[in-house]
């Protein structure tokens, strides 16, 4: 689960780790009221920062953040930005519509650096990386010039030893009156990572500012779906604004569902079955909708529940249904097909392919509803069946 | 031969009196795995089937002597679990749970080092050995007795990869999910290390996704050490890159990952790659005649 830079300043600022003063605004009215502590503070005019708060890096390059001097800026930034459609490298060709604005005070950068943090599935530990090449083409560094991304593998039952911290923070090149502030500030980050169970936390740009201090200018943060249990409140920090309303409704089943932009709908049982389906429908000269996993052992309600998204989309002009049923009885699939298509309706092709526990069972009880379902044994005559279904 | 489990394996099952852990409990049974006992806190000295059920782990390898547990604990118990086993010495341990939190396992891997227990999965379908022993949630009745080692990431596409070799005549000697998580105990090339060196194993399918870099690591160890025929297939070819945030995640993974690297690496060691599912067994096939 994501959530906007906004929240995660809110949490990262309750471990310690610095950030800029900032508040949300929905309106224009509303940021330009906000705005005004920033603009005129104890030092004088100042200036704030719009940012516009969607799901995506990119934001700076695609205009979505913006440097104002005075309240007529900010409430003409706001005006812009909110429902504006932002397409940013990492949005998709869609883009995201703008719903709320960060305003947050300026500050004098006198150095842009990279920080993040994520799980190594090699080292089995969480990874501190660390570079002095902040900004979008930190990837394309790491791709490279990997030696210059600074790297420290954490030690879980110790947690972020100072001195790791104080390594990366020489390397980096800080001033030693800097130092021990960036130690406390990678400690902070490292403690918000683990007691909320991040997947990952970045901050791109951390800045150094003209006075030494330490911020994180943006904040990115991301959830282990599988804790949110134990973070109910994180959980509340869901935005369904900024997801796929076929996602949410499969989410609220347990399905695993992903939007595609093909003509082909999936429904598959296991995630590297599905995966293989969507590739095999490829290899046949068709393109997925999507991809679907209804899991090890769903019951009726998810597989028409599964059926109902499917059906809802409109650029599916067929459907292939492949499930190997392990833990999944085939008899308890056909049965969701047949309510689901009872239900909804099968108003496009319907191929379907079962194999495993019970497979007997439930290929009689598809052929003795009198729908109108195209059968297969095997996977590549599945593909063949459902790609060639489409082109009619 | 086979690896890791035959007939003589005892095991005990985590969760037993839980409805996943009852139902497979009585699947495997049914199959001829020796369940020997099983645990669930606060339910000891009762019985599933007339298997006794204890409190704890550690009285549970005391009492029954057992080899390997499988655990159906849910996701939140399911790392305490793991480590229950491991401390009570369990040499195998399989967890099916899927849905751990991968901060979980991280500690689990910590616990682990320097420890004597072998961990399968998490969020696995389990190990096979066809006609003699069963422990997970795979369907037994598609498996035939055999020399083919199979090893795979994903549970549902072992079984189909499983039905087409078996389709084709071509038996099992021992099928083992390792689990689609990114932290997990066994990676590809703990079991092809195992099929290497086990003499009834003839040849290996290997089975793997996108994400990570575990398929590039077993393909340079092929190349290095193995000379049985290795059968390849990567899912997710067309999946998309995904709506992400931030750059953490490829930074780490220093653009390695992609189905198309892995695939280049895997043929590069001499794996007969297959681009299509449909066709595992056959590649299978093909690859044995030309030993």
């Amino acid at each position: 689960m994501n959530i906007h830079e906004y929240q995660a300043k809110q949490i990262l600022a309750k471990y310690g780790v610095a950030t800029p003063r900032g508040k949300i605004a929905f309106t224009p009215a509303e940021a330009e009221e906000v705005a005004k502590e920033f603009l005129h503070n104890s030092e004088g005019p100042g200036v704030c920062v719009v940012k516009a708060q969607i799901h995506a890096g990119g934001r700076g390059k695609a205009g979505g953040v913006k440097l104002a001097k005075s309240r007529e800026d900010v409430l003409k930034f706001s005006t812009d930005l909110l429902g504006k459609t932002l397409v940013t490298h990492q949005t998709g060709p869609a883009g995201r519509v703008v719903k709320k604005v960060y305003i947050e005070e300026g500050c004098q950068i006198a150095k842009e650096l990279y920080l993040g943090l994520v799980v190594d599935r090699s080292s089995h530990k969480v990874a501190l990386m660390a570079s002095t090449e902040g900004g979008v083409e930190i990837e394309e560094v790491a791709a490279k010039t990997p030696e210059k991304i600074l790297k420290e593998f954490i030690d879980p039952a110790v947690g972020l030893i100072p001195f790791q911290a104080r390594k990366i923070a020489f390397k980096l090149g800080l001033d030693k009156n800097v130092v021990g502030k960036a130690v406390k500030f990678m400690s902070g980050l490292y403690n918000a990572f683990v007691a909320s169970d991040c997947s990952m936390a970045e901050i791109n740009p951390l800045v150094i500012t003209k006075g030494g201090d330490i911020l994180a200018l943006d904040a990115k943060m991301s959830f282990d779906d599988n804790s949110l249990f134990r973070h109910k409140d994180i959980e509340a920090m869901r935005d369904l604004d900024e997801e796929d309303p076929k996602e949410i409704e499969a989410s609220r089943y347990n399905l695993n569902y992903v939007s595609l932009d093909g003509s082909i709908g999936c429904m598959v049982n296991g995630a590297g079955l599905a995966m293989a389906t969507m590739d095999i429908i490829k290899l046949y000269g068709g393109a997925p909708a999507n991809f679907l996993d209804v899991g090890g052992g769903a019951n009726k309600e998810q597989v028409t529940a599964a059926f109902k998204i499917l059906m809802s989309d409109p650029n599916v002009k067929a459907v292939l249904v492949n499930i190997f049923g392990g833990i999944m009885r085939c008899d308890i699939i056909a049965d969701g097909i047949i309510a689901a298509a009872k239900d909804v309706g099968i108003k496009v092709p319907l191929v379907v392919r079962l194999q495993g526990t019970n497979v007997e069972q439930g290929r009689k009880m598809l052929a003795e509803s009198k729908l109108n379902i195209i059968t297969a044994e095997k996977m590549n005559e599945a593909a063949e069946k459902v790609v060639a279904a489409t082109k009619k | 031969m086979s690896i890791l489990v035959n007939k003589r394996t005892k095991v005990i099952c985590q969760g037993i009196t839980g409805e996943q852990g009852t139902f497979h409990t009585r699947q495997m049974v049914a199959y001829g795995t020796k369940m020997v006992g099983g645990v669930t806190p606060g339910k000891g000295g009762t019985t599933v089937d007339n298997i006794p059920v204890f409190d704890t782990v550690e009285e549970a390898a005391q009492k029954t002597g057992a080899d390997a547990s499988v655990i159906y604990v849910p996701a939140a118990f399911a790392a305490d679990a793991v480590m229950e086993a491991v401390d009570a010495r369990i040499k195998l341990v399989i967890c099916i749970t899927e849905g751990i939190p991968v901060l979980d396992m991280v500690k689990v891997k910590k616990f682990m080092e320097g420890k004597d227990s072998r961990l399968i999965g998490p969020n696995c379908p389990g190990v096979i050995t066809p006609r003699e022993c069963k422990i997970g949630i795979m369907p037994g009745h598609i498996h035939k007795a055999g020399s083919i080692g199979v090893v795979s990431r994903s549970g549902t596409l072992t079984y189909e990869a499983v039905d087409q070799l078996t389709g084709l005549g071509l038996g099992q000697s021992t099928c083992v999910g390792i689990g689609g998580d990114p932290v997990n105990g066994t990676n590809f090339i703990d079991v092809l290390e195992l099929f290497n060196e086990d003499p009834d194993t003839q040849a290996i399918v290997m089975i793997g996704e996108i994400g990570g870099s575990a398929e590039e690591d077993a393909a340079d160890f092929i190349k290095r050490n193995v000379r049985k025929p290795v059968v390849g297939y990567i899912a997710g070819v067309t999946a998309p890159k995904g709506k992400r945030m931030g750059h953490a995640g490829a930074i780490i993974s220093g653009g390695k990952g992609t189905a198309d690297e892995k695939i280049e690496a895997m043929t590069a060691a001499g794996i007969k790659v297959t681009r299509s599912t449909a066709d595992i067994g056959k590649t299978m096939v093909e690859a044995l005649k030309k030993v």
